[in-house]
């Protein structure tokens, strides 16, 4: 977790927003320290979260979250977090057998909708009605990232109705966060994936955008974030609704600031 | 800009984007609707219930009748087609004039063949129970499609209103495409208040940029310069009489046409310091000339 970018979006962990679903976007950089952000922040918000990763396994989560200040090893026994390893799975589905049931069994198939990995979402967070889920303040699905699974062969629409649905029983039903990251490749010109990022942003009441300078690496500026907050159309709410900081990614923590403001050329 | 609610039969196109939404809009538009006492039958598809009904007060969504395809939008829970439910939307209708508001039509051109949603756009607006008298408000997330079905909705559309924004202000450009006649453009300059009541700024606010944060008081930049911004009338006259070294003049022109004259007026003296080596030998001795 962050706190600087705690304050640049006006949230803490004792009092995190409820309903709502938030984007992350990056692109010519890598957004993953916004994922370990997220992952940190809902952890330490005693949320109880479940975190779709495909991108990294959980060993490489776990080792970043410790330098953030969570232990997920503790968090997955006590049951706060269930994690999805995608790349486990994945390596299961195309060497396991045919008859083991599956939550990405949609490689396989030719119908490629993501009704299991809905099922594996909605299972995991809905309250068992035990008493044991109370303890936890609202759930939050986590997903990094959606692109992988387009790179799965998962058409576009099939991920929007995997959010849409999570949306509708996580934001909606159980009143909690949905988090997703998705690549920008704008430079590639793939179609699916800009669509998806769009259409994924119109959904969104948040939008996190890290993207490369365009000048191109430096030492000392690593990208910029883009916030856009969307919602009402107010007067002068232009100063509030779109900012954009400069970051530089440090060994625990990432610090922010205006642009062209970077403590190393003052 | 609520003329364009005054027509009837029409489809409404509300354009928007990411960085722009049109949903505040829609639910403007419907707010408007609902206060002349009309029926709204709102298509669903993005947003749920409850968020779509939030800010609206509790007479317009009395007046509004919500068909939610946003829970369930494949029918995983047992359902049926989209395109099946936006024509249900009207038959449960009251008869008489109806608007039906679709939210969004993105989302139906994503999940229902182009071609099929312009046919059932296109029957709508011919129904039988409210023959001619079918008011549809689309929104649409131009950034979500190509250009071919977003022509195709286009040339369905009467209107066409693209949502924008300016110097912090959002903006409707409404588009009036109008066959045989010059098409009429106009632009909007508007807010959405809490209530979702639509607020028009009747100038186009160009100048005045809204002041970021907190007003600073205002600093004098030249205050502690060490040099000269400005000059005075003189300092301005000196500076234009005075030749510049590259300057060709005819002058110069004599000096370079006449070198030796230049060099019959100038004399070097040498004096050699008393504790200077000189060397009378001929440096210039050994080269055997």
């Amino acid at each position: 977790m962050f706190p600087e970018l705690n304050n640049l979006l006006n949230v803490s962990p004792d009092k995190p927003e409820q309903g709502k679903f938030t984007l992350l976007c990056d692109a010519k950089t890598d957004g993953g320290f916004l994922v370990h952000h997220f992952l940190s922040f809902y952890l330490k918000a005693n949320c109880k979260v479940c975190f779709v990763a495909l991108l990294q396994s959980f060993s490489h989560y776990n080792i970043v979250g410790q330098k953030l200040g969570v232990n997920l090893i503790a968090a997955r026994d006590r049951g706060q977090l269930v994690f999805f390893e995608g790349l486990k799975s994945t390596v299961e589905v195309l060497f396991g057998s045919k008859e083991q049931p599956n939550t990405l069994k949609f490689i396989r198939e030719s119908s490629s909708d993501l009704k299991s990995l809905y099922e594996f979402v909605q299972k995991a967070l809905t309250p068992s009605g035990d008493g044991s889920a109370t303890s936890w303040k609202f759930p939050v699905l986590l997903v990094d990232d959606l692109s992988v699974l387009l790179s799965l062969g998962v058409e576009a629409v099939a991920v929007l109705d995997f959010i849409q649905y999570c949306r509708a029983t996580v934001c909606c039903q159980l009143k909690g966060n949905v988090v997703a990251l998705v690549h920008d490749s704008d430079q590639t010109e793939d179609e699916e994936n800009a669509m998806l990022m769009n259409a994924l942003g119109h959904q969104s009441s948040l939008i996190l955008r890290a993207e490369g300078l365009v000048t191109g690496f430096c030492k000392d500026v690593h990208g910029q974030l883009k916030i856009l907050r969307r919602g009402l159309l107010q007067p002068k709410s232009e100063q509030t609704r779109s900012l954009i900081y400069q970051y530089k990614i440090q060994d625990k923590s990432v610090t922010f600031f205006a642009r062209g403001l970077s403590p190393a050329v003052l | 800009m609520l003329q364009i609610l005054a027509s009837r039969g029409d489809l409404v196109l509300l354009r928007d984007s990411v960085e722009w939404e049109g949903r505040s809009l829609l639910k403007a538009l419907i707010r408007e609707v609902a206060l002349k006492g009309e029926q709204v039958q709102v298509l669903g598809c993005e947003v749920s219930e409850e968020v779509f009904r939030e800010g609206l007060d509790s007479d317009t969504n009395s007046r509004l009748v919500y068909h939610d395809i946003f829970r369930d939008p494949q029918g995983w829970t047992g359902n049926w087609g989209p395109l099946g439910i936006l024509r249900a939307c009207l038959r449960g209708a009251e008869p008489g004039p109806c608007t039906l508001a679709v939210d969004s039509l993105s989302w139906l051109l994503l999940h229902a063949p182009c071609s099929a949603l312009c046919q059932t756009l296109r029957a709508l607006g011919h129904d039988n129970s409210h023959p001619g008298r079918v008011r549809v408000l689309g929104l649409l997330h131009e950034d979500v499609h190509g250009p071919g079905p977003l022509g195709a909705l286009r040339s369905l559309a009467q209107i066409e209103v693209t949502v924008g924004g300016n110097l912090g202000f959002t903006t409707a450009q409404v588009f009036h495409p109008k066959p045989r006649h010059r098409s009429i453009e106009q632009t909007y300059w508007f807010s959405i208040l809490p209530n979702f009541s639509l607020e028009f700024h009747k100038e186009p606010l160009l100048e005045p940029r809204p002041h970021r944060g907190p007003q600073s008081p205002t600093v004098d930049a030249m205050a502690d310069l060490t040099f000269n911004v400005h000059l005075s009338k003189k300092e301005r006259e000196a500076r234009d009489t005075l030749a510049l070294p590259f300057h060709f003049s005819s002058e110069k022109q004599q000096s370079l046409l006449h070198p030796a004259l230049a060099s019959s007026t100038s004399q070097i003296f040498y004096e050699p310091d008393a504790d200077d080596y000189l060397d009378q030998e001929d440096p210039d001795d050994d080269l055997d000339i």
